[in-house]
């Protein structure tokens, strides 16, 4: 690649090195294999930089981000046993709301971080490319390569999930 | 649509996702359904808790410097265009000035020299000689008379030599225009040819080595002495030419 093309790419895509970092880091969950995870989409986008057309240069970043994630999640599962991904994407059954906005506020960061953690690693990238990233569903569906609508239920059933493991946690303490 | 169907779109119009006409929808239902405003207050508890809770990420300082590193290495192992395109013009570039270089050499080397130059108005003025009736302007085999002719016409009295002994008749004595300058010609006959002489002054009276070069068929030696400039052009052949000059030099 000529210095002029590298400088584009650079310019292009290390501002969204801290997006970057931080879905590798929650598809992870461990901060040096997101540092690796990271590099490897960078070096991966450097190679597929021809194809890039311009556009959302971030969701483009983050799409190769989610697959290097999602190939590290495969060695790493490949090495150890494991829950296969079904499995765990089974939904909380529906309960009845009731005001939950005292229990969220009694929830400190770290039963937040400990809840999202621990959710199924779809809903988990889900919720951090909305709430954490502040992607449109648009956006989500062009990183996770999935239909609008399905991103919607998608979202739905996440929260749903991240309720019901807090409420769950509320209801220990009590 | 029953209210669980519609919890989705409730987080979806929460989200600033649905289009105007599904926003006013469930606008209107939130307006007349406690369950799914619950819905919608436990979906904005959950964004501003996960909003308030700082729970992003951030990269190590160190990873910026990593990965930039890491892609410069790669593009180089890659190598995927080591030599890339525009290097090529500038490798060509100083081909590009050889050759415009050479190029002036040759045709600079191809201008004829001053020396040619006069080599070839030495010939045109032999043969414009023999052209016209104008070969002579004081036709005399008497070197004594063809001498004194030239003065008052020229700045310079040139050498006149009587070489019938020889084998070359004087045939007599000519002004003409030659190196941007007047000079005297001197006509001398072998059998059927004809020679001209031409004598000038040497401007900076420097001694230059003979020339004999042969041009459109015509011999022709150019040789300096006693600060003065001799041609002498014919279609003799060169060895006899040669013989004109010694005798003269004699």
């Amino acid at each position: 690649m000529d210095p002029a093309e590298l400088k584009r790419f650079e310019r292009t895509f290390l501002p969204h090195m801290s997006a970057a970092y931080n879905l590798a880091r929650w598809l992870t969950r461990s901060d040096q294999d997101a540092e690796d995870v990271v590099q490897e989409a960078y070096l991966r986008a450097v190679r597929f930089f021809g194809g890039f057309r311009g556009g959302n240069s971030k969701a483009w970043l983050l799409a190769i981000v989610r697959n290097a994630g999602y190939s590290w999640l495969q060695r790493s599962q490949a090495q150890g046993p494991t829950v296969p991904f079904d499995a765990q994407m089974h939904d909380v059954e529906d309960r009845n709301q009731g005001p939950e906005a005292e229990l969220l506020q009694s929830a400190t960061r770290q039963d937040l971080q400990a809840a999202l953690e621990n959710l199924p690693v779809e809903f988990r990238e889900a919720l951090v490319l909305r709430e954490l990233e502040g992607l449109s569903y648009k956006e989500i569906a062009e990183v996770s390569g999935l239909p609008i609508g399905t991103v919607m239920s998608r979202l739905a059933r996440a929260r749903r999930n991240l309720r019901q493991v807090l409420s769950d946690r509320g209801a220990k303490e009590d | 649509m029953s209210c669980p169907e519609r919890n989705d779109l409730i987080e979806a119009y929460a989200d600033g996702e649905l289009d105007l006409a599904s926003s006013l929808e469930i606008e209107r239902h939130l307006a007349d359904c406690k369950d799914c405003g619950a819905v919608l207050k436990n979906h904005q508890a959950l964004r501003s808790a996960l909003g308030g809770a700082s729970l992003c990420y951030n990269a190590p300082s160190r990873l910026s410097s990593r990965v930039r590193a890491a892609v410069r290495q790669q593009e180089k192992v890659f190598g995927v265009s080591p030599f890339p395109a525009w290097r090529w013009f500038a490798l060509a570039a100083p081909v590009v000035s050889l050759v415009i270089l050479g190029w002036a050499l040759v045709t600079v080397s191809r201008m004829p020299s001053p020396g040619d130059l006069l080599n070839q108005e030495i010939v045109s003025a032999h043969v414009r000689s023999l052209m016209g009736a104008h070969l002579t302007d004081f036709p005399s085999s008497d070197q004594h008379t063809v001498k004194p002719a030239f003065s008052g016409r020229i700045d310079f009295s040139p050498e006149v030599k009587d070489l019938a002994s020889e084998g070359f008749a004087l045939l007599g004595g000519r002004l003409d225009y030659l190196d941007r300058r007047p000079v005297a010609a001197l006509i001398y006959q072998r059998r059927k040819h004809l020679i001209n002489l031409f004598i000038w002054p040497s401007e900076d009276g420097a001694r230059e080595s003979a020339v004999e070069t042969g041009l459109r068929g015509y011999n022709l030696i150019r040789w300096t002495r006693s600060g003065m400039h001799y041609s002498a052009v014919s279609d003799l052949n060169l060895s006899e030419l040669r013989s004109f000059q010694q005798a003269l030099q004699e």
